[in-house]
Parts: structure tokens; sequence; C-alpha cells
């Protein structure tokens, strides 16, 4: 009897062995797969437990959290609702988190490797776990003229600073308030999500970034640079600019958008063709120049790249080996033509810029829990769009366009503001896209803006004059305090 | 010199006992400082209730070095640092749960702890009084058959229309006066006094073997007839009662006895066979067994519907990690049944891959000197009722650590000693307290050295 006795207690003993080793697979080896199952809700308790850090623009804090008394132990709230929800986006429970709440969470959250030091202290100091901060570029007053000016219209704003690439101001209409997201109440977070997402208007979409349209006649900025870049033409370089032209192989007229000739004798400078949106002799330099030229220019731009500023803005396009009639219309912004708002942006502070390109990005300083600077944003270059004098020619060119030509509605007083209308056709019975992209003050320029409305932003008349510039005038006063 | 020796061996330790006791106490105030420090739960009551639970562990004692003065200094040390542990993690959930009827703006709910250290003072009352009237426990043997019936009583009690109640599907509990007590608990013990008192006497006539059959040696009929008895019996409480874990631990536990008191392994595979046949009859059957076993291999497959407690377990087990997360650190709350069934893994949570370890050690210790004492004592009824008791705590420990890990299909058990439940708590102090008698007599230096020899050699041969 002892020997079975030994026996089954070497049984037992080896079943509590296995009960080790296999505690041992689930909480060591297999711990991270499970962390990462959809219904593991410990992640995000865990996440709560701790004070998310701020998004800041200078000392406002645009997203912060509050404590509560439930489970879930810290509530994040946006002071000022829609209006920088294009930027923080949303920080919730159900649906996770968009915008800059996604793409700093591991700052805001504390989890960066950069936080180990403040760890040890919190440990040490038995003080709360917190996690840092994030200040951003925008510009509180343009991101508010930017929004009120959107007025709910369907549209986008991007402002930059052309010298550095920081953006001012990235608006996105209409918007949605991230404090119904981010509640704690997971049956009205529901709610609030599915009706946002069934929204016909896409209230949550990040129109500047992911929005691409056809750019129209603001692309004409960059068949100009093209032109210049060439060598081959100047300002005042002469061009035929009739009242319409033939598409060559097609029996297609392009006409002018007022079916005017654009000067004496159907011949206009590459100046006034700008100034007053000629599309004929646009339609002409491009097959002229051709589309190799004017493809490598939009690249040099930013066509065809990524760009995260940090959240990862659509690429714009320029067609590949367009036909001649295709490049014509590919020349002003038309044909399969594609830009977003941040895009057109950068070509405007690419002008400014004395033709380089800066990286654009939203995201200034990470800060420790303690506000103190724990890494800031040094400016890069994208890369030199054009020529220094070039883009000096260019930017004259857009002051003329204000002064002389189709962007009237841009003017401020006692400042030289450069810009370019676009009114861009799209699906043939839609109302237009309405443009405007502008620099301001053209010399020394602080601001490169790009406006659109989407079908004209409901409008019934769509000019990009009429409808656009006036946004960018009203976000272009608030960065210049005019 | 040969006097020196036997009194060195049979040195009591009973100080031992005694420090062990205290560290284990103090395992438990720790644990209870923490979870007060780190849910700022009010501990209003808290050290009354620890200080009580110290007096109850120091009566305890006494009763032990006055009445076993020879039984083994490590059982009562392990089971109480088990039940303090268990009841520190019952004070951290009942400090969750009352966190959160705060935030619901709730009524507080009355906390488990004080019921649980209530049904600890039975327990020990329980353990008392088993050492204090059961002076031999080779007078048990009398009652087998008393037992026997007792047991099959206790198991079906809870079918009686009045007082049996059923919860969460199960029919397990029986209601007396507002108080629930889940008799199985008590029918595990009793069953094994009836398997050890029963099989004693027949385990030579059960040893025949009439006939071979590829190699295995085949029983004769008539004693196969016990076995199929339990068998039904164990299968009838499944059905009737969907209690899947006490069939599986009642079916378990007399195989082995069966084995000890026999020694032939054929008892083992014809009860394995019997388990497969049972087991693939259940799941054919019976929708429940089906659905255990489909969420023991799947359970993300549903895992917010049949496989939600078992993904919960865990996720919280997952979140634990190797050091876990700290008392009051973790969210063990989040898995339903966390107080009974599921304690290992809010233990696993905040204690870790090292916590429960260690825990598991503690049973270890539990099952190696309950072997130890099955080993040694002197008479066969005494051999067979020991292992038959500490392969009670040693299954039920697998089965429901098991379950609740994912190693076994989940059956619901408690954890001995760490589980909230009064009837599981009492019934493994009971187990505990015949095993420290039987350990008492196994070391009590009652016969010579020339008697050891001569013993030893009748085993060996």
């Amino acid at each position: 009897m002892i020997r079975q006795i030994n026996r089954v207690t070497a049984v037992i003993i080896f079943l509590l062995l296995a009960l080790i080793i296999n505690i041992s697979y689930i909480q060591v080896f297999n711990a991270r797969e499970l962390r990462g199952q959809p219904g593991n809700q410990r992640v995000i308790l865990t996440e709560y437990s701790r004070e998310r850090g701020p998004i800041l623009l200078g000392s406002q804090s645009i997203a912060e959290s509050t404590p509560t008394l439930d489970a879930l132990k810290y509530l994040r709230s946006y002071p000022d609702e829609s209006i920088f929800a294009p930027i923080t986006g949303f920080y919730s429970v159900l649906y996770g988190a968009t915008g800059i709440e996604d793409e700093s969470n591991d700052v805001l959250a504390g989890n960066d490797s950069r936080f180990f030091v403040d760890r040890l202290q919190q440990l040490f100091a038995n003080r709360e776990p917190k996690g840092g901060a994030v200040r951003l570029t925008i510009d509180p007053a343009a991101q508010t003229a930017a929004m009120k000016a959107l007025n709910g219209r369907t549209g986008a704003v991007v402002a930059i600073d052309p010298t550095t690439g920081a953006i001012l101001a990235l608006a996105s209409s209409p918007s949605f308030d991230p404090n119904l997201l981010s509640s704690h109440d997971a049956a009205e977070i529901q709610m609030n999500y599915e009706e946002l997402d069934a929204d016909p208007e896409q209230p949550m979409l990040n129109r500047p970034l992911a929005m691409t349209l056809p750019p129209g006649s603001t692309f004409k900025l960059v068949t100009a640079a093209a032109a210049l870049e060439s060598g081959r033409y100047t300002a005042a370089t002469q061009l035929p600019g009739p009242k319409e032209i033939n598409l060559p192989g097609t029996d297609v007229q392009l006409g002018n958008w007022n079916d005017k000739s654009c000067g004496p004798d159907d011949i206009t400078t590459l100046q006034q063709a700008l100034e007053i949106s000629c599309n004929t002799a646009f339609a002409w330099l491009g097959m002229e120049i051709g589309a190799n030229a004017i493809g490598d220019q939009a690249k040099k731009f930013g066509f065809e790249s990524q760009f995260d500023v940090p959240m990862s803005a659509a690429i714009s396009r320029f067609p590949i080996d367009p036909n001649q009639p295709q490049t014509a219309m590919s020349a002003i912004g038309q044909f399969d033509v594609r830009a977003s708002a941040l895009q057109m942006a950068l070509v405007a502070a690419g002008i400014a810029n004395d033709g380089v390109v800066m990286k654009p990005y939203l995201v200034s300083q990470l800060l420790g829990t303690d506000l103190t600077v724990l890494q800031s944003t040094n400016p890069v270059a994208f890369g030199r769009a054009m020529k220094s004098e070039n883009a000096k020619i260019l930017r004259d060119m857009m002051v003329g366009v204000v002064e002389n030509g189709t962007a009237s509605r841009a003017r401020i007083s006692g400042i030289a503001v450069g810009g370019k209308t676009g009114t861009a056709e799209n699906v043939p019975g839609d109302p237009a896209h309405a443009w405007f992209v502008g620099i301001a003050p053209a010399e020394g320029a602080k601001i490169a803006i790009a406006v659109v409305l989407q079908n004209g932003g409901g409008a019934t008349e769509v000019s990009g004059n009429a409808l656009a510039a006036p946004i960018a005038t009203a976000v272009m006063r608030a960065i210049l305090k005019q | 010199m040969s006097t020196n020796l036997i009194r060195y061996r049979v040195s009591n330790r009973r100080s031992a006992e005694l420090a062990l006791l205290i560290g284990a106490w103090l395992i438990g105030v720790f644990a209870w400082i923490l979870v007060d420090a780190s849910t700022a739960a009010s501990s209003l009551g808290g050290w009354t209730s620890l200080v009580s639970a110290g007096v109850l562990l120091l009566i305890t004692h006494g009763v032990v070095r006055w009445q076993a003065p020879y039984a083994d200094p490590l059982l009562l040390p392990s089971v109480a640092a088990l039940n303090m542990l268990g009841l520190a993690m019952i004070h951290r959930l009942d400090a969750a749960a009352a966190q959160r009827a705060a935030s619901n703006g709730s009524p507080p709910p009355t906390p488990d702890v004080y019921l649980q250290l209530t049904w600890m003072l039975v327990g020990l009352i329980a353990f008392i009084v088993v050492l204090t009237f059961v002076n031999d426990h080779r007078r048990l043997q009398r009652f087998t058959f008393t037992a026997g019936f007792a047991g099959i009583v206790f198991l079906f009690l809870p079918l009686l229309p009045v007082i049996g109640n059923e919860v969460n599907g199960a029919q397990l509990w029986i209601s007396i006066l507002g108080l629930t007590f889940q008799p199985g608990e008590l029918a595990k013990v009793a069953l094994t006094l009836f398997f050890a008192g029963f099989l004693v006497g027949r385990r030579h006539s059960l040893a025949l073997v009439q006939k071979k059959i590829f190699g295995i040696g085949i029983p004769r009929g008539k004693d196969v007839g016990p076995l199929l008895l339990v068998w039904l019996v164990a299968l009838l409480v499944l059905i009737l009662e969907r209690d899947l874990g006490t069939s599986l631990l009642l079916f378990g536990l007399f195989t082995v006895m069966l084995y000890v008191a026999t020694g032939r392994r054929s008892w083992v595979v014809i009860s394995a066979l019997l388990l497969a046949f049972g087991g693939t009859l259940a799941y054919r059957q019976f929708g429940h067994v089906q659905i255990r076993f489909d969420v023991w291999l799947r359970p993300f497959d549903d895992a917010n519907g049949n496989g939600y407690q078992i993904t919960q377990s865990l996720y919280g087990l997952a979140n634990g990690g190797i050091f876990g997360t700290g008392w009051g650190q973790g969210y063990p709350q989040l898995v339903p049944f966390a107080k009974t069934d599921f304690i290992t893994s809010a233990l696993g949570e905040e204690l870790g891959l090292m916590g429960l370890i260690a825990i598991l050690l503690l049973f270890a210790i539990i099952i190696e000197r309950g072997a130890r004492a099955a080993v040694a004592t002197r008479d066969p009824f005494g051999n067979l009722f020991a292992i038959g008791l500490t392969t009670v705590i040693g299954l039920q420990t697998f089965i429901v650590i098991g379950g609740v890990t994912r190693l076994v299909p989940l059956t619901g058990l408690t954890t001995p000693f760490l589980s909230y439940g009064g009837s599981s708590l009492v019934a493994n102090y009971i187990i505990i307290g015949i095993l420290i008698r039987i350990s008492n007599a196994a070391r009590a230096p009652e016969i010579s050295d020339a008697q050891l020899v001569l013993r030893q050699n009748v085993d060996t041969k």
C-alpha cells in the first residue's frame, strides 16, 4: 500500500507542476497576446487610471484629463468642443483614439521610454503616475478664425508658417465635438459615434489631410513654377491667350471662365495669365513644357509624397503619362490632378520660403509630467522646389493676382498679400470646388494658406474669390493681428 | 543513545509550528494593509478581523499542542497562510465592490469578508472538535456505513424541494433559515471515510484476478460492483445537479483509493475507460457539458458569451505577469465569481506568477505532508483514509485551478482554503483536522525501534 501511496502522491505533485507550467506559459509567454485581445478591458482601464497629459497650445490646453469618481479614474475633455477636433482627434473607451490623441499616445499616456526616470521618481515618491504633455504649433486665434469663417460649410483650411513648416491652423468643417466620444457611458458613446459615422457630411473626416480634390486654377502656380524653372519663361513672356483653344486630337474646345480672350490680339503674358487665371494660356503652356516638367515640379512641392504631420495625409497626385489634351487639362489643375489642402498650402509655403518647402508638422514640443521640455521639434526641409529668384518672381505674380486679378477679396490693407484662386470642376453637374491659396505678407511671409470649400460649400454661385478668399483673409488677419 | 535518537526523531516541533503560524498570519496582515493602502478602503473593522483571526489561529495551535502534540508542524501553518491570503483577496474584492457602488451612487454592499471570517471561526471550531473528540482515527472506521449513507444523503440533499437551491444553473446548495450551505463539500469527507473503511476490509478480494485480457487483469464481477455503483452515483450527481466538478472529484477519488487499496493498475485502466465513456456520453447528451468543453478548446470564439469567464480569467493572469500588479492595483473584479471559483486568477493578477507559484507550493506542502502521514501511520485504514483525504485536496485544487487557467475544462469547484464559501472552508478544516490526528498517531513514539524496523521490512517486501 505504501508504494501505491507514494505513486499517487507523485501523480498529484506532478499535476501541481503541470499547473505551474501552464500558469507560467499564460503569465509570461502568452501574456502579450492576451493583452492585445480586443475584448480585454484591462489595457484601457490601466490607461484611464493614470492622469493623461494635456494637449497644449502655448499654455492653453485643448484636451485635458479631470479626475472622476467612477472606475475609469480620469475623464478626457475638450474645452473648446469642435474647434480643435481635427487636430486632437478623440480619445474613446470604445473606439480608441484618433488625431494627436492617437499619434502622441505614448507620451500622453506616459508609456514613452523617455518617462522611465519620471516613473522611478513617481514610484519612490508614491505619487500617482501621470502622462506627459504635447505642445502643438497651432495658433489658437488662427484655428478659431478658420473654423468660424468656414461656419459649418464643407471645407478645409491649412495655414503653415512657411519658414518652418509649423502648421498654424488645420481646420475641417463640419467638425464634431470629441467630448461626445470621450465620456464613460458606453451606450452614449456608441450612440454618438454611430450618429457621427452615419452623418452624410462626415464630420469625423479630417478634410485638410484626408480629402484630395482637383485643385483647379490654384495648380497654375505649379505650372507657372515649372515654366519659370525651365529657364525659357519669365513673368513677361508672351503666351497665346485666345477665348478658347482646341485640345489636340479631339474636338473639345477649352475656354476661359469668362468666355473672353486673355489679352489684345489673343496675346497675354505669363504674369497677366496668372492674374486673370487664363485657362487657354496655361493649357497651351502645359503642352509646351510638357507633363513631365509639370509632374516633376509638382513632386518637388510634395505631390506623390506622404506627409505625417504626425497624422498621415493623403498623397496628392499628378497623372502619369497623360496625352496632350490631358496634359492641357492637368496644367490647369483639372483631369486627374488631386491635391489636399495641406499640399496646396505647401505649394504656397515653398514659394513664400524662397523656393524651399519645409516639412509640415504639428507637434512642437514633448513635455514631461512636470511640463519640462523633453524634446523640441527642429524644422526640417522637405526640399528645394524652385530657385530663389524664380520664387521671388512667382510671389510678385501672386501679389498681382490679389491686387489686379481674380483674388480681390484676399486684400488686406497695408499688407502685400499674394494669392491664387481656383474654381475646380469635378463631376459634371456637381457644383465646383472653391479654392484659395495665398501667402502674407508676400515678402518675409508669416503664413502660407490653402482654403477649399468642397462643392463650393453649398453655395449656388461658386468662385474661389467670393467663397474661399474671405476665409483665408480672416485667418491671415488673425495671425498677423490685423 | 537510542532513546536520544528516538527523542530527536519524534521531537514534536510545536514551536516551529507556532513560529510558522505567526508568519502565516503576518502574510495576511501585510496583504490586508496593502489592500487598504492601495484601494483607499476604510479599514474599519479590519484590525478587529485580523486580530480575531490571529487569536483563533493561536487557540487552534494551543489545541493541537494539547490534543495532538506530535502532529505534523507544517500542515496547520500552510493552511492558515492560504486562508489568510483568501481573506485578504476577499477583502480586496469587497473594496472593489464598494468603489463600484460608490461610483454608481448605490448603497455600499455588505462586505463578504466578515462572513468568511465567521466561517473561518466555524471551520476552526470543527477542526478543534475533530481533534478533541477523535483521539484515535481508527475509531472512525466504525462509522464506515454511516458515513457512506450520510455522504449519499449530503450529495442528494440539494435536490430536495424546499431546501434545495439552484445557483447559476447548478443545484448544489441547500438553504435553511436563510443560510446557504453546500452539503457536497461535507459529502466528500464522508465518502472518503466510507471508501477507506469499505475498501480496507475487501482489498484482498478486490485484488483477485479472474482472467486477463490484453495483459490487464480483470477483477471478479462482484468486485467491480462498487466501482460501477460509485460511477453511477457520480453520473447521477452530474446529471441531476449539473455539478461536473464534484462528480469528477468523487470519481477520481474512488479510483485512487481502489488503486491504493488493491495495488492493481487494472482499476486505473478501467476507471479511465469509464471516465472516457461517461465523458463522451455527457458531452453527447448534455448541452452544458458540451458548452464547457467547446469553450475550453476555443474560448475566444465566444469571448462575450460562454467564453466570458475563462477569457476574463486569462486576461487577469496576463495583466499580472511575473510579479503581479500588487495588492489592489489590478482589476480582479472584472472576472466573474472572482471570490469563489476564480480566486486563483484574482491572486494571479495581483501577486503574479511568483505569488501563484508560492500558493501552489503551499498546496504541494499540504499534499506532501498529508501523504507523509498516510505513509507513516501504522494501520491500513489510516493509510487509506489519509491518502484519500490528501487526494481530495490535491484533486480539487487541480480541477479548479486547472479549470480557471484553461489546462482542463472548467467545471466549477471552490479552491480549498482560498475561495469564499463556508461549506468548503469547514469541510477542508475537518480534513486537515483528521490529517493532523493521523500524523500525530504516525509520529507519536508509541513503538520501539525494533517494531519500526520490522514494519519497514514488511512494507518493502
